[in-house]
C-alpha cells in the first residue's frame, strides 16, 4: 500500500526541527532512516500530518571519543555504525551487533536513534544500550535531558521520549583493555529480527591497582546480559548474571548461569515460538556467547 | 488535508531532473510513474523484498522507504542507467547464461544487490554472496541460480555444488 497525505518539512538546524516538534505536538513525526517509519506509514498503522526529516540537520551525525564515553549522533547509519573504525575500537559490541540489523540497503539508510526510538523487543540496538549502559540525550525547545538505558525502554514500541523531543546522542563507556563483550542471535533466515538475541559484557580480572598483583586473574565481575526477542523490551537476566560473578569461565559457571536464566525470565511467546522453545533458545544462546566472550575488536 | 507539491531537483542516471511532487510519492512511484523508468520493480512497499532497490548517493538503498522529496539534490541510479553504463555487464551475461532469471521482477534488485556487495567485497564466497542477497526476495529461481550467477561474474571458481 501507498502512504496516506501528509505535509512535509525538511529543517536546516535543530532548533528548528524542536520548535516545529513544540508547535505540532503528536500531529508531526520526525523521520530519520523511515526504515521502520515508512513501512508502518505504507500499511497505515500511523498516519502523522507532518513529516519532520532530520536528514539535513546538522549536528545529529558522527561518532566521537568524549572521554570515557564514545558519543554517537542518532542519525549515524548502520552501515556506519558497521564501518567506524571508533565504533570497533571503543566500542566492539556495537560493532559485533551491526551486521545483525537487517540486509545491507536497510543498514544503509536506517539509523541508531530511529532504532532506538522505535524499541522494536527484537531490535539489536536497544540490547546493546541497556548492556552496556548507554545514556540516551534528549532535546526539546525546552531543553535537554539525559535517560539511562534501564530506563529508556518501557513496553513494545514504547519509550521515554516526549513527543516533542528528539533523540540527538547517545553516548556508551567506551571499552577498556579488561572488558569482554559477546553477541549472538537466532533467526529464521540472515536478516530477519531476531527470536532470540544476547549482548553481553563482563569485567575480567582485578580492577585498578591490584591488577599489576594479580595479572593471572580471570574472575569475571559487572557481569551483564541483555536478552532480546523474550520480554516487551530488552532485559538484563540479573540471576544468571549473578551466577558469574566472581567466577572463572568454566563449564560450571557456565551450567550455573544457564540454571539461573530460568529465574530471570519467562520469555514471551510470538507467532511462531512458543515460550518454551524460546527460554531454551535463550539458554543455548548464553552458552554460546559466554565461551565466545572476548575483548576483541572483531568477532 | 490539501496535497501540497513540493519542488523536487535531483539527478537521475546522470541527467538533472526537476518535478513538483506530493510527499506522499514514493522514490519508486516517482521512477517508475513520472519518470517512466519501469525497471525498479514495486513488490511489498515495506523493505522486505528488494525488488526496488536503486543506488542513492552510491549506496543501494530500498526505493519504496524513501519518499522521492526526500532525494532533493541526490544522485539515484537505477537499473536502466547502470545497464546503460556497462557496470552490470558481467553481472548480466552471468544471470543470461545461468538461467538465474525466470520472470525476471526480482533481477533488477538482484542486480543492484549483487553490484553493491561485489563493490565492497571482490572475491565473495558462496556463502557470502548468499548473505549479500539475503534481503531480496525471488519466487522462482529457488537462489541457486543467482548465486551461481554471481559466483561466476566476479571469478569464484569454488565448487558449485553445495
Ligand atoms: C525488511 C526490514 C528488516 C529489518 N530488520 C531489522 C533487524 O533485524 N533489526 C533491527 O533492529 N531493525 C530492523 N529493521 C528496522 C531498521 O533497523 C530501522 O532502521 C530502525 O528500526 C529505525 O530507524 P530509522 O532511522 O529507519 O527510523 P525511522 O523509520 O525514520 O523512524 C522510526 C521511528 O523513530 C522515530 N525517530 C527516528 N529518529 C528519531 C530521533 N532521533 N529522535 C526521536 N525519534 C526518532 C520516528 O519518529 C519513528 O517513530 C528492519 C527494517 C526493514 C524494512
Ligand atoms: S518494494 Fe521495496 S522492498 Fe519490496
Ligand atoms: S525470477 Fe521471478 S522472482 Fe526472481
Amino acid at each position: 500500500m501507498k502512504s496516506p497525505q501528509f505535509e512535509y518539512v525538511r529543517p536546516g538546524s535543530l532548533d528548528q526541527a524542536l520548535a516545529i516538534l513544540a508547535e505540532h505536538g503528536d500531529e508531526a513525526k520526525v523521520i530519520a532512516g523511515g526504515q521502520s517509519l515508512v513501512p508502518t506509514m505504507n500499511m497505515r498503522l500511523a498516519a502523522p500530518s507532518l513529516l519532520v526529516d532530520l536528514n539535513h540537520v546538522p549536528g545529529l551525525t558522527g561518532i566521537e571519543l568524549r572521554g570515557k564515553w564514545l558519543r554517537i549522533g542518532a542519525l549515524t547509519r548502520h552501515a556506519e555504525m558497521a564501518r567506524s573504525p571508533e565504533v570497533a575500537r571503543h566500542a566492539p559490541l556495537l560493532a559485533r551487533a551491526a551486521p545483525y540489523i537487517a540486509h545491507a540497503a536497510i543498514r544503509n539508510r536506517g539509523t541508531f536513534g530511529g532504532s532506538l526510538a522505535t524499541a522494536d523487543p527484537a531490535s539489536e540496538w536497544p540490547a546493546c544500550c541497556l548492556t552496556l549502559g548507554a545514556r540516551i540525550h534528549l532535546a526539546s525547545r525546552d531543553g535537554t535531558r539525559v535517560v539511562p538505558a534501564e530506563e529508556f525502554f518501557e513496553g513494545v514500541y514504547q519509550t521515554a521520549i516526549e513527543p516533542h523531543e528528539l533523540i540527538t546522542h547517545v553516548e556508551v563507556p567506551a571499552a577498556t583493555d579488561s572488558m569482554l563483550y559477546g553477541f549472538d542471535e537466532l533467526t529464521r533466515r540472515k536478516g530477519d529480527y531476531a527470536i532470540v538475541g544476547l549482548a553481553a559484557q563482563a569485567r575480567v580480572g582485578a580492577k585498578g591497582p591490584l591488577k599489576l598483583f594479580r595479572r593471572d586473574d580471570r574472575r569475571l565481575h559487572e557481569v551483564r546480559l541483555g536478552f532480546f526477542g523474550v520480554g516487551e523490551t530488552p532485559v538484563l537476566a540479573q540471576r544468571a548474571a549473578a551466577a558469574l560473578e566472581g567466577k572463572v569461565l568454566d563449564a560450571e559457571a557456565i551450567q550455573a548461569a544457564q540454571a539461573a536464566l530460568a529465574d530471570d525470565f519467562e520469555p514471551l511467546s510470538d507467532l511462531y515460538t512458543s515460550s518454551e522453545a524460546k527460554a531454551h533458545m535463550a539458554r543455548v544462546l548464553l552458552g554460546r556467547v559466554l565461551n565466545a566472550l572476548s575483548g576483541d575488536h572483531s568477532a | 488535508m490539501s496535497d501540497t507539491t513540493y519542488e523536487l531537483n535531483l539527478t537521475v542516471n546522470g541527467e538533472r531532473v526537476s518535478r513538483r511532487v506530493s510527499p506522499r510519492l514514493s522514490l519508486a512511484d516517482f521512477l517508475r510513474e513520472e519518470l517512466h523508468l519501469t525497471g525498479t520493480h514495486v513488490g511489498c512497499e515495506q523493505g522486505a523484498c528488494g525488488a526496488c532497490t536503486v543506488r542513492h548517493n552510491g549506496d543501494q538503498v530500498r526505493a519504496c522507504l524513501m519518499y522521492a522529496v526526500q532525494a532533493e539534490g541526490a544522485e539515484i541510479e537505477t537499473v536502466e542507467g547502470l545497464t546503460e553504463s556497462g557496470e552490470l555487464a558481467a553481472l548480466q551475461d552471468a544471470f543470461h547464461r545461468n538461467t538465474a532469471l525466470q520472470c525476471g521482477f526480482c533481477t533488477p534488485g538482484m542486480l543492484i544487490a549483487a553490484a553493491d556487495l561485489l563493490k565492497h567485497n571482490p572475491k565473495p564466497s558462496r556463502e557470502q554472496i548468499r548473505a549479500g542477497l539475503s534481503g531480496n526476495y525471488c519466487r522462482c529461481t529457488g537462489y541457486h541460480a543467482i548465486v551461481d550467477a554471481v559466483a561466476e561474474a566476479c571469478g569464484n571458481n569454488e565448487e558449485a555444488a553445495e
